[in-house]
């Protein structure tokens, strides 16, 4: 009964917040038990379904592992504001993990300039992800600048995917 | 290396008509020069790479044709297609033989082992039309180091024709690129500035970026994501070990050395702001050069070591600016269109080398004053230029386009004219050009 309780008010305050969020309420993952359900539980029924608190299990659980950028530009939007509320949302609920979240440029800057560019994008969605609460100890950034590009090609769609910081959980 | 002093001699030139190229001139000035394959008094096996005296002549005579072609303002004919020489012609050419063929300098010398381990590369340069010698070079040396003394006497003629400085016996550091465009390997490696003697330093395991050597070519400044940050190490050549410049919580990147080595700058990202700061080469307390919320990056020193041009987007968009070493006097100097980064003083302090960014990347100059724009290279992405040890040539990187978009590294004279591609044995970016060796 407490886990139906906690995953309403999840969901409640997504729609409350307005926010585009990418994944259906029917997505959102249960949120952890404290041990006693799923010691209980059928293990049938958690077949497939990754280890809480997992780095699947945070990619399976948010909006999205990363936020995009316009070009040049490292500003939260409305939309990036939804998806790292849901990774805040998720940190809450595993205070114990810890986060690198990577800063990443497209291919039309130079070298340098895309390292600094990464890590103004990095420190951004840290600083939001803080004022929600999360514990700045707990994040770290780095930047890959230009040099790993999510996707290969060299056009408008593949630039708007490169210009991301992508939150990644720490073991 | 040792230079013999009795061939460094140079013969006093004629006062008539003398040949000479113009490094500002077009491609159609080209000089034709004559190099044949240098001959041996007696053929020995060195140990060197090729090892017989007569086969290192041909190759020291292939490696002088390659620099001279290479610079854009000679037009080599030999060793391939000419005629062989005999040890005897080397200091009395037959001139009437080589202006018939219509070389207008021919260059000839020898190899000749000393017995004790050395060899020794003579080379002399002629104006066939005078029918005079217009210098000569010699170099006792290891037989591993004949490149060296091929790129000696190269430089002699280069810059006994040109007037300008030398440029050919000098090394780069640079970053060795494989793998697809989503997970390159980026490799420390060093090469000979014509691509030779080429040598990994780092293996690829940890993603490697912007080198730089020291000015005594006995250390490389790079960034290194060892341990998942953002640091830089001064990689000892010799020794083959690393220490850390700085040990920070932020990221730290973009160093590069003082001219007298002393001193390194580097760029350090706090919160998500960038800004440049210079530390003893051998550590200790950073100092600030920057102070502003926006991306300052980059850098680099006169040759006097008086002043710094960085990079800024201050203004809106990355531009250059220059200062005094101490952070005073900040004054923003280019105003074109678009975006200026990677800024490079070039070692005869008369000019900039920078990368402009207008959707496509070019490599330009312009005066330390902002003034005299030439932009010398037309792709879709040539990035951060570096010049060479007389500054008259820039080495540069050029990335092609799309998902299977690679890297090279490429040169260009001032005139924009003279562009070719360094050979490297993997894809290759950040090239950085070492002064001229001593």
């Amino acid at each position: 009964m407490k886990n139906v309780t906690t995953h309403l008010v999840v969901a409640a305050s997504l729609i409350a917040l307005g926010a585009c969020a990418k994944k259906k309420v029917e997505d959102l993952p249960l949120p952890p038990d404290n041990g006693s359900a799923t010691a209980t539980g059928d293990a049938d029924a958690d077949a497939g379904r990754p280890l809480p608190g997992s780095q699947e299990d945070f990619v399976a659980s948010v909006v999205a592992d990363r936020v995009f950028f316009d070009t040049d530009l490292f500003d939260i939007d409305a939309e990036d504001q939804a998806t790292l509320r849901s990774q805040a949302g998720w940190l809450a609920r595993y205070p114990q993990t810890r986060v690198t979240i990577e800063g990443h440029a497209d291919e039309r800057g130079t070298r340098d300039y895309n390292l600094a560019l990464g890590d103004r994008r990095a420190n951004s969605a840290k600083n939001y992800l803080a004022s929600l609460g999360v514990d700045e100890t707990r994040i770290s950034t780095i930047s890959y600048g230009k040099e790993r590009p999510d996707a290969v090609g060299s056009d408008e769609g593949a630039w708007a995917r490169n210009r991301r910081a992508v939150t990644v959980t720490v073991r | 290396m040792r230079a013999l002093v009795i061939l460094a001699l140079a013969i006093a030139s004629p006062a008539a008509a003398q040949l000479s190229v113009d490094v500002d001139g077009t491609i159609g000035d080209d000089l034709s020069i004559a190099v044949p394959a240098m001959p041996t008094p007696q053929v020995v096996q060195t140990g060197a790479n090729p090892s017989a005296t007569d086969a290192l002549g041909r190759a020291v005579a292939e490696v002088i044709a390659s620099d001279l072609r290479g610079s854009g303002l000679f037009k080599p004919t030999g060793p391939s297609g000419v005629r062989a020489i005999g040890v005897g012609e080397v200091t009395a050419p037959q001139f009437e033989g080589w202006a018939s063929q219509g070389a207008a300098a021919l260059v000839q010398g020898f190899v000749r082992a000393n017995g004790n381990g050395e060899i020794t590369v003579g080379c002399y340069l002629f104006d066939v039309a005078l029918k005079t010698e217009l210098t000569r070079a010699g170099f006792a040396i290891a037989p591993r180091d004949w490149r060296r003394a091929a790129h000696k006497c190269a430089d002699a003629i280069y810059a006994r024709l040109s007037g300008e400085s030398p440029f050919f016996d000098s090394r780069i550091a640079y970053i060795a690129e494989s793998g697809p465009k989503n997970n390159r390997i980026k490799r420390l490696a060093i090469m000979d500035s014509d691509g030779a003697n080429h040598r990994f330093i780092t293996n690829g395991q940890t993603m490697a970026l912007t080198p730089r050597f020291s000015p005594d070519y006995k250390s490389i400044v790079y960034l290194s994501y060892l341990g998942k940050r953002l640091r830089i190490f001064i990689y000892d050549v010799a020794a083959g070990r690393q220490r850390l410049v700085t040990e920070s919580a932020n990221a730290t990147f973009a160093p590069r050395f003082s001219p007298d080595g002393k001193s390194i700058l580097y760029s350090m990202a706090v919160g998500g702001n960038t800004d440049i700061y210079r530390i003893s080469a051998g550590g200790g307390t950073p100092v600030r050069l920057t102070n502003s919320p926006s991306i300052d990056v980059g850098g680099s020193y006169s040759p006097d070591g008086s002043k710094i041009v960085f990079e800024s987007d201050r203004s809106g968009s990355q531009q250059l600016y220059v200062m005094g070493t101490d952070g005073s006097g900040q004054q923003r100097i280019s105003f074109g269109g678009g975006r200026y980064a990677t800024p490079e003083w070039s070692p005869r302090g008369d000019l900039i080398a920078f990368t402009r960014v207008t959707g496509n990347f070019r490599v330009g100059v312009m005066t330390p004053a902002g003034g005299g724009e030439r932009l010398l290279t037309n792709s879709w992405q040539d990035e951060a230029p570096s010049w060479s040890p007389n500054g008259r040539v820039l080495q540069f990187f050029r990335t092609s386009q799309g998902g299977n978009g690679k890297s090279s590294v490429w040169q260009v004279d001032l005139t924009g004219v003279n562009e070719r591609r360094i050979p490297t044995p993997i894809d290759g970016s950040d090239p950085a050009w070492g002064p001229l060796l001593p």
